[in-house]
């Protein structure tokens, strides 16, 4: 099936099959910062933006896709390397397999909520797995960030 | 300025956050096959026929390889040094199927779709037979998981096949059963562990294809590029001069990768078609087929005076190496090297072992590697004598611990060299808080929260085995090139090791450029496992930087024109002190590349014969709710001695990450198995790895000794840290409960019927 998908700001017509998930016709397009960690929806290492808001692309037909928006983190580098420095500087990207997952919902969570608190971040972050960090540099990053951003701000 | 003891940046760090394609499945070239394995959907059965005429006609298949296309020579996949201890027990496709999951077919297909195809038309009779999956009933079983007469155990580790003996072992140290006999209170319990999968982010995964000089390069996930090399040899039954191995990044190994589990596959299809090939496991292969920690069942009796004197402890384990033999004779030795000798005056001790094979899914290494295990019993019957000598638990380590300056009987008789046991658990008291907060308080609504402790050692690399090889090479504007072996699997070896490259040769980090790990052009290590980067390498480390100053001071002086003992090099010039004459090291770096013998490198080894053990003390408080059993870790800190910390932010990390992948050991990781040996919890849905949401809050401070073997005194990090939670969880629940848990993970139903039987 034909489908038209505008990824990173750049528009493209695909012939696909009608089985294929978004994860795979991301990466297909040299998107490869979008990483598959499990079949099931659980790890959230394949989150993407569609339409500005963060999906699974691992469970989303890239049929789906069709006339939407997508964002991946290639397209974010700017953000990404803003945040991933503050990521970077707790060492809290460790093996960074499932780095471009989670900024992608950090990015996400920082367009949505508004100050958020730490239980808020804890509970918006929760669907992106880590198994080297233990989570709490994260938390330190995401937090010193956010500050970052106020201070900018004000 | 130092970069040793500071929170460094890792140098790869920003092209991981911008997600740049760095790991193995970003660097597939577009025409590999992709290959895929027909698994076996039996425990144990012998293939009858194979019929793959069907799965050859799919359009877009290139070959199907069964077990009569593979060399019939046996060999491990354990990623240790030659001669490896575990048995050769494996073929690359092998008839008889020895659990749920063995590879039955090798599909190599243009497209994923193509290779799924024919996966599904192979036509398989087998001949199902008994499995045997029950460990604890293995020995001597009339079921055997390796009847054939070409097993072989290359090391006297004690393997017995017609026995489904994979090693025994015996330490017997004084006469326990006396001592014990003598002893005011023994302590005496079973304990049992699961077989934890590892759950890095990143699956197995390799591609392979020929070179431009026809030798087969295998790029993999691996933690052991050169035993990779040497282990697809031994499979392919080709030179290893024909091979080499490629690392790029790694997306975690937590010692998963310390087994050859992708590579053999597309390697043998690069060899039969000539053509790239590629493997990307799935989740549910990682799960069902990896190389997860050892389940086993231990035996604890520990026997002290009425006032607290630890005199004794005997230990027997009994590990279930599952089909196959990967790292099963070596981790069972950690099981009571690394526990017993947490305790420095024990008049005697036992420790007994035997590993078995099964028809489960193999073991392998899993951070910890055995030691993991044995704290959690050995500390867990510890705070049960505690508790039946009415003892704080605290203080009744603070009167047994190892301490530094003792030799250690039970762990290789080393000296312990360097050793702050002490200090970290006065650190730990101070910020749990724990003579406020122990044993136990009952909130408003009416949960209880208590507290627990537990003390954890590993070791620094393998005494006597590891080796470690460094280059560095001066460039042409003063530059350096640090060449490893070792492999840097997210842990930041490669940064930890600059860092101590650029203080030995006094210069800025960023004049460091390291490479990881190319089997052709990289020095040889043994590789990333045992906890020996740190140590090991980092000593070769040391010492290349003395040997490349001493060039470099040399050719300084030569093109001053001055005897090279009035020469001084200071990193950024050899000069004469009191006088005007100096050369710049950018000066010395073209030079040497210029018209004479003197291009300027070192490169040197290193091993150890000692493992210098770093020690940590854990402790938990958790919030119990007993209406349910729910049981939640609200804090938990750590106090480490790792020796100097090298990379401080660095080792936060790997200390929190820990004590994580711990607690989802003692509370949520839990393996099980069918009645006919399928793995149930073959994906995250089902094996849940702990979210942000399941851990508290984490607390680490370090209470850093020296040690006089390692660079800048560091000892190891990486296993250590994962020791703590799963004994000290258990304490805490003692604490809440007053009922003691021996097998885990504890689930919440567990504690909920244990409390309902206690106040029966």
């Amino acid at each position: 099936m034909l489908i038209t998908v505008t990824i990173n700001g750049k528009k493209y017509t695909d012939e696909i099959a009608p089985d294929m998930v978004l994860l795979d016709y991301l990466r297909q397009k040299g998107c490869y910062s979008v990483k598959r960690g499990c079949e099931t929806s659980n790890c959230g290492l394949c989150t993407v933006h569609l339409d500005g808001k963060p999906i699974l692309s691992c469970s989303y037909l890239a049929a789906r896709a069709d006339g939407h928006s997508v964002t991946t983190l290639e397209g974010l580098q700017e953000e990404a390397a803003e945040f991933g420095a503050f990521l970077a500087d707790q060492g809290g990207e460790q093996c960074g397999f499932c780095s471009p997952g989670f900024i992608m919902n950090v990015l996400a969570m920082v367009r949505e909520l508004k100050d958020p608190t730490e239980a808020e971040i804890q509970e918006y972050l929760s669907g992106n797995l880590c198994r080297c960090t233990g989570y709490q540099s994260q938390l330190r990053a995401v937090k010193n960030y956010l500050a970052h951003k106020q201070e900018v701000q004000s | 300025m130092s970069f040793v003891n500071a929170p460094i940046r890792k140098k790869d760090a920003m092209s991981l956050v911008t997600g740049k394609p760095v790991y193995t499945g970003d660097l597939i070239p577009q025409n590999a096959l992709v290959v895929k394995l027909l698994r076996s959907p039996h425990s144990n059965a012998d293939i009858e026929s194979i019929n793959t005429a069907a799965a050859l006609k799919v359009p877009g298949v290139c070959c199907i390889l069964t077990w009569e296309d593979v060399p019939d020579a046996r060999f491990t996949t354990a990623g240790q040094t030659y001669p490896e201890p575990s048995p050769y027990d494996r073929l690359i496709l092998d008839r008889h199927l020895r659990c749920y999951g063995d590879p039955v077919a090798i599909v190599a297909a243009e497209n994923e779709q193509a290779a799924d195809k024919a996966l599904r038309l192979i036509k398989v009779k087998y001949h199902v037979m008994e499995p045997l999956l029950d460990f604890t009933k293995a020995k001597d079983n009339t079921i055997l998981v390796h009847p054939e007469d070409n097993f072989r155990a290359l090391c006297p580790v004690g393997a017995d096949n017609k026995r489904n003996l994979c090693s025994t072992e015996r330490m017997d140290i004084g006469d326990v059963d006396e001592v014990l006999k003598t002893c005011d209170v023994v302590v005496e319990r079973t304990f049992n562990t699961k077989a934890n999968n590892q759950a890095m982010m990143e699956t197995f995964r390799t591609f392979s294809y020929i070179d431009e000089y026809g030798r087969l390069t295998v790029v993999s996930s691996t933690q052991v590029p050169f035993h990779a090399r040497r282990i697809l040899s031994n499979a392919l039954q080709i030179p290893k001069s024909r091979i080499r191995v490629v690392k790029p990044r790694i997306g975690g190994g937590f010692g998963a990768k310390q087994s050859v589990v992708s590579e053999l596959f597309p390697a043998i299809v690069t060899l039969k078609t000539g053509r790239a090939a590629s493997i990307i496991y799935s989740r549910e292969e990682s799960m069902t087929n990896g190389s997860p920690r050892h389940q086993m069942q231990m035996k604890v009796r520990v026997g002290a005076s009425k006032d607290g004197v630890i005199r004794a402890i005997d230990l027997y384990a009994l590990s279930n190496a599952g089909a196959y033999g990967d790292h099963g004779p070596t981790t069972i030795g950690l099981v009571g090297h690394k526990s017993l000798s947490l305790y420095g005056g024990l008049e005697a001790a036992r420790f007994d072992n035997e590993v078995v094979y099964t028809n489960t899914m193999g073991g392998g290494a899993y951070r910890g590697y055995g030691a993991t295990q044995g704290i959690f019993a050995v500390e867990s019957a510890v705070s049960e004598l505690a508790a039946k000598l009415g003892m704080d638990p605290c203080v009744l380590r603070e009167k047994n611990m190892v301490a530094q300056g003792q030799m250690m009987p039970t762990y290789y008789n080393e000296p312990c060299n360097s050793c702050t046991l002490d200090k970290c658990m006065a650190k730990a008291k101070e910020m749990m808080d724990w003579d406020n907060k122990y044993p136990r308080r009952v909130l408003e609504n009416g949960h209880i929260r208590s507290v627990g402790v537990a003390m954890a050692m590993q070791g620094s690399g393998i005494s006597g085995v590891d080796i470690a090889s460094v280059e560095i090479r001066l460039n042409d504007d003063g530059f350096y090139t640090l060449l490893l072996g070792c492999t840097d699997m997210g842990t930041g070896c490669d940064t930890i090791l600059s860092q101590m490259a650029a203080d030995c040769l006094d210069c800025d980090l960023d004049r460091i450029a390291v490479r990881g790990v190319d089997t052709d052009f990289s020095p040889y290590d043994t590789g990333s496992y045992a906890s020996s980067t740190t140590y090991v390498t980092g000593m070769a480390v040391v010492k290349t930087c003395q040997v490349l100053r001493e060039k470099i001071l040399k050719t300084g002086a030569f093109m001053l024109n001055v005897p090279e003992e009035t020469a001084e090099f200071d990193g950024k010039r050899v000069f004469v002190p009191g006088t005007e004459k100096q050369v710049t090291l950018e000066e010395i770096g073209y030079a040497s590349y210029e018209g004479h013998n003197r291009c300027l490198s070192a490169s040197e080894s290193h091993s150890s014969l000692i493992s210098p053990p770093p020690f940590m003390v854990g402790m938990a408080e958790i919030d119990l709710d007993p209406e349910t059993g729910k049981v939640e870790v609200v804090d938990y800190v750590g106090a480490v001695d790792c020796g100097t910390v090298i990379n401080t932010n660095l080792a936060r990390v790997q200390t929190e990450g820990g004590i994580v992948q711990g607690i989802g050991m003692a509370l949520y990781e839990d393996i099980c198995y069918s009645a006919s040996g399928k793995m149930e919890n073959n994906s995250f849905l089902q094996y849940k790895i702990p979210s942000r949401l399941d851990v508290g809050k984490i607390h680490i401070e370090f209470e850093s000794s020296y040690e006089p073997t390692g660079p800048f005194g560091a000892k190891s990090i990486g296993e250590l840290v994962i020791n703590t939670p799963a004994p000290a969880i258990m304490n805490a629940l003692y604490n809440a409960t007053g009922c003691f848990f021996d097998t885990l993970p504890v689930r919440s139903e567990d504690i909920f019927f244990a409390m309902e039987e206690k106040n029966k």
